[in-house]
């Protein structure tokens, strides 16, 4: 009751704050914590595509189904592309971290290197698909395939989109401050991509083509 | 070249729907011959379009949520106006397919662009200044939400001069919104014109959590947040976590339509009751997201009119925070006939009863406030006394409903119509008017005259119980919803009665028209020079009104809840001058939110007539803007500290004389 009206034990101290405050300039937490907030948001978007996609995985309506269609080395070589993105990209950070700009900007043209060469696996993939005569119109089972790992595919794309601009900004200002935020912004994003890949590996591929 | 576009596209036989667009041609035609003639354009662009000031924000958000509420309203009027008319054998003034686009539009536009522009409107208004920040965390961020909610806004309203609306239902149901079912392009404006306010809705959610976990003033901690802060903290938890799903169902659906796929289609494995289930487990957190605010207010508006504290502060945040959470677990109940067995539905059952545990547990909150407390009969405490009584009435027959047993009954009747504006109207709008009444002094410098208000007030509350009682009654006797015509003498006059209301009510929103344009007119007797009209308890009084736009000269330091309260009691003063001011830094105003949401309306219309070229273009110009704005490396400056003690030092001069 009285605990609303005294003054908590760090209220004096927080009177220094006040300055600091009123500079209200953004050292990147807030940024950061609302791009977390993002991601979660994110997450959900894909927790809803997920379900639907195990709703009907088994709606083939008499057409492939995941054993028919889905080749596991080929997903293994794609996995490999991004997982081993996630990894150059914690090498660009660690340059960044130490201000070796042209080393990060080398480490982001590996991954993006990387990222390319997983897109392209995944648009051939789809390609053979579609040929094949497996479009995303032929069931319900190939709607929410194709729905769900082109969702992410497009993820991945905009991801990389986003780190030629970040490249743009680190060759034209260099790891200022404010790039460096924006940079743990993209590898956020960019390991988020992963984990949710893993869960795409596991989910459409590793159990589809085992059941 | 122009996709689907033909001049066949506009309606010219329909004359109600021409009279309505010539209407709205006019109107807007006099608006920009109005800005022109009194040199406004240049004003207008620098002060509120390019605005990234949370307050001007705020308030474009507000006179949207009213200018859409008009048009809802208008929907309103034509359905009472139809079923009265046509419950005889009679056709009625409107044809089914006319009929069904008004019902449609009238929720789409209600909730998504009355509702929730109002809602995300009094936040920006408020939440910063009840903190004692200075803006939100990313005030451009802020800037482009507001211009994504408006160019869905206004694609709805295109809707009705080029092509149609969806016919379905403000959900959308498939099979029915498939394009078997549902060929021209209403369903695609209804789906464009949801994606694109809803990215702007999950924008504003992530910026208004951010700022309020990490920019309230030194020393407030969560247990000493206002309420209306915690509902807004709350409301946002739930905006990101619900919208996402409703981006990701209404996407689906498009994939349906746009690209032949089979998710919610009859045919190739589809399954609509999974659209049911996933669009309602976004539907029903989005009622808690639209009335936990008005919770917040009237918390505020019942202690600061009974000058008390609030009885139970911390049970308050804990039923918020419990309905947050519950709020995700019931959403079967909008559809216990699915046939999902006995033990899934008694599940839901059981969950949608104990909401209300939490949800009564605040009534009593309010009530013990206002014991024995010196309670002011004041617009906004009418309001509030207006909800508690409707409220508990539209609570009790939710919890009815949630008897699966008789939902088998009542689902899709006039019963649950009546339920669901009982609560929604009875709860969130009057609490948006209430918390209007209430801050439009904060907004604007001066109050809002008292008798029209309590005018607008009477024929709300009177209207409303007009106009829907007989609705439960029609529910009870088996009337379904969204019927364009019947022949049954006895809902007839039950149907009469609902009219009337509807147009009592339609008396209460003209006199709160006049209540503006009456108080705009008075404002210098009404002005309010204090800042604190109300004696009020929160930070948000402890500024001038309007506030200057650094919002505080210094930073507030809060001690205890109801900061501003205790600062009164303590120094016995209201605001005082400072010795010394700080420079202050503030972010720029900038034109790429208004431009970007231009290019990502005209995108929506692209994307609805598929006009493919038109795509490509605008959503190469949206991202072209935004990524060059990132590049803006000149986005904040400060303002010399002169500034600061000009701007004060004139405030207090102008109080001081008055005095």
């Amino acid at each position: 009751m009285t605990g609303n009206t005294q003054m908590l034990a760090g209220d004096a101290a927080l009177l220094h704050d006040v300055e600091a405050h009123d500079e209200h300039h953004d050292d990147g937490s807030k940024t950061t914590l609302g791009f977390w907030i993002y991601l979660m948001s994110d997450c959900i978007l894909f927790a809803a595509v997920f379900a639907s996609f195990a709703v009907l995985r088994g709606q083939t309506a008499g057409g492939p189904d995941a054993k028919e269609l889905f080749s596991l080395p080929y997903v293994a070589g794609e996995t490999a592309c991004l997982l081993l993105s996630s990894f150059t990209y914690g090498m660009a950070m660690i340059a960044a971290e130490r201000q070796q700009r042209s080393a990060t900007l080398r480490w982001l043209g590996v991954t993006l290197a990387l990222g390319l060469g997983f897109m392209f696996m995944e648009l051939h993939e789809f390609a053979e698909l579609i040929a094949e005569g497996a479009g995303p119109d032929r069931s319900a089972f190939l709607s929410s395939f194709f729905t769900l790992v082109g969702t992410h595919g497009l993820h991945v794309l905009s991801g990389m989109v986003w780190m030629v601009v970040l490249m743009a900004h680190v060759l034209r200002r260099g790891l200022t401050q404010a790039n460096i935020v924006r940079l743990t912004c993209l590898s956020l994003f960019w390991h988020f991509l992963d984990i949710v890949w893993i869960g795409v590996f596991t989910i459409v591929y590793l159990t589809g083509v085992a059941a | 070249m122009f996709g689907k576009l033909t001049l066949e596209a506009i309606p010219y036989h329909e004359p109600i729907i021409m009279a309505a667009v010539a209407m709205m041609v006019l109107g807007g035609a006099a608006l920009v011959a109005g800005i022109t003639f009194f040199r406004l354009w240049g004003p207008l662009w620098s002060k509120w379009l390019t605005s990234v000031d949370h307050k001007n924000i705020g308030i474009m958000y507000i006179i949207l949520a009213l200018v859409m509420l008009l048009r809802g309203f208008a929907d309103a009027v034509m359905m009472r106006t139809q079923q009265a008319m046509a419950s005889t054998g009679a056709a009625g003034p409107l044809p089914p397919e006319h009929f069904d686009q008004v019902f449609t539009a009238h929720g789409v536009i209600m909730i998504f662009f009355m509702a929730m522009p109002f809602m995300v409107g009094l936040m920006n208004v408020v939440v910063p200044l009840q903190i004692g920040a200075r803006d939100v965390a990313f005030p451009y961020l802020n800037n482009l939400s507001f211009w994504l909610t408006a160019a869905g806004a206004l694609l709805i309203n295109i809707s009705l001069a080029v092509g149609e609306f969806a016919r379905t239902g403000w959900l959308a149901y498939p099979p029915l919104s498939e394009l078997q079912y549902s060929p021209g392009v209403g369903v695609d404006y209804y789906l464009w014109a949801l994606q694109i306010s809803g990215i702007g809705t999950l924008l504003a959610g992530v910026n208004m959590i951010t700022t309020i976990l990490k920019m309230r003033a030194p020393g407030m901690t969560m247990m000493r947040m206002p309420i209306f802060t915690w509902t807004t903290l709350c409301s946002n938890m739930l905006i990101v976590a619900a919208f996402p799903i409703l981006t990701a169902t209404l996407a689906m659906l498009s994939l349906d339509r746009y690209l032949g796929m089979h998710f919610f289609t009859n045919d190739g494995g589809g399954n609509a009751m999974m659209y049911v289930n996933l669009i309602w487990a976004w539907g029903h957190p989005e009622v808690y997201i639209l009335v936990l605010p008005a919770f917040g207010i009237f918390s505020e508006v019942i202690s600061t009119f009974s000058s008390k504290k609030l009885f139970g502060y911390t049970s308050m945040v804990y039923a918020t925070v419990c309905i947050t959470v519950l709020s995700f677990i019931v959403w079967l109940h909008h559809f216990f006939t699915m046939g999902a067995g006995a033990n899934v539905n008694a599940f839901f059952g059981i969950s949608t009863m104990i909401i209300s545990i939490p949800t009564g547990a605040k009534i009593f909150n309010w009530l013990f406030t206002m014991y024995r407390g010196r309670v002011q009969f004041t617009v906004p405490v009418l309001w509030t006394l207006g909800f508690m009584v409707t409220f508990t009435i539209g609570g009790m027959t939710g919890v009815l409903m949630a008897v699966p047993a008789a939902d088998f009954v009542l689902h899709n009747s006039l019963f649950l119509i009546a339920h669901f504006h009982n609560v929604i109207i009875g709860g969130v709008l009057f609490g948006y008017l209430a918390g209007f009444t209430y801050w439009f002094p904060k907004a604007f410098g001066f109050k809002l005259n008292e008798t029209l208000g309590k005018v607008s007030f009477w024929c709300w509350l009177v209207g409303f119980y007009l106009a829907f009682m007989p609705l439960y009654a029609l529910g009870l006797m088996g009337m379904t919803r969204r019927m364009n015509h019947v022949d049954n003498v006895v809902w007839h006059n039950y149907l009469l009665v609902a009219a009337l209301g509807a147009a009592i009510i339609a008396c209460g929103i003209g006199a709160f028209v006049l209540q503006i344009l009456v108080s705009v007119l008075n404002r210098k007797s009404l002005r309010d020079l204090t800042g604190d009209p109300w004696n009020g308890r929160t930070l948000e009084w402890a500024t001038s009104s309007p506030p200057a736009f650094y919002n505080f000269p210094e930073t507030p330091v809060v001690t205890a809840r109801d900061a501003f309260w205790e600062q009164k009691q303590s120094t016995g003063a209201g605001l005082q001058p400072l010795a010394a001011y700080r420079k202050i830094h503030m972010p720029h105003n900038t034109g790429t939110g208004v431009i970007v949401g231009g290019f990502v309306a005209l995108l929506g219309f692209a994307l609805i007539w598929h006009i493919w070229w038109l795509v490509v273009a605008t959503f190469a110009g949206a991202a072209a803007v935004a990524i060059g704005h990132s590049f803006n490396e000149n986005r904040d400056y400060y303002v010399p500290s002169t500034q600061v003690a000009e701007t004060e030092g004139k405030y207090f001069n102008q109080l001081t004389s008055q005095v």
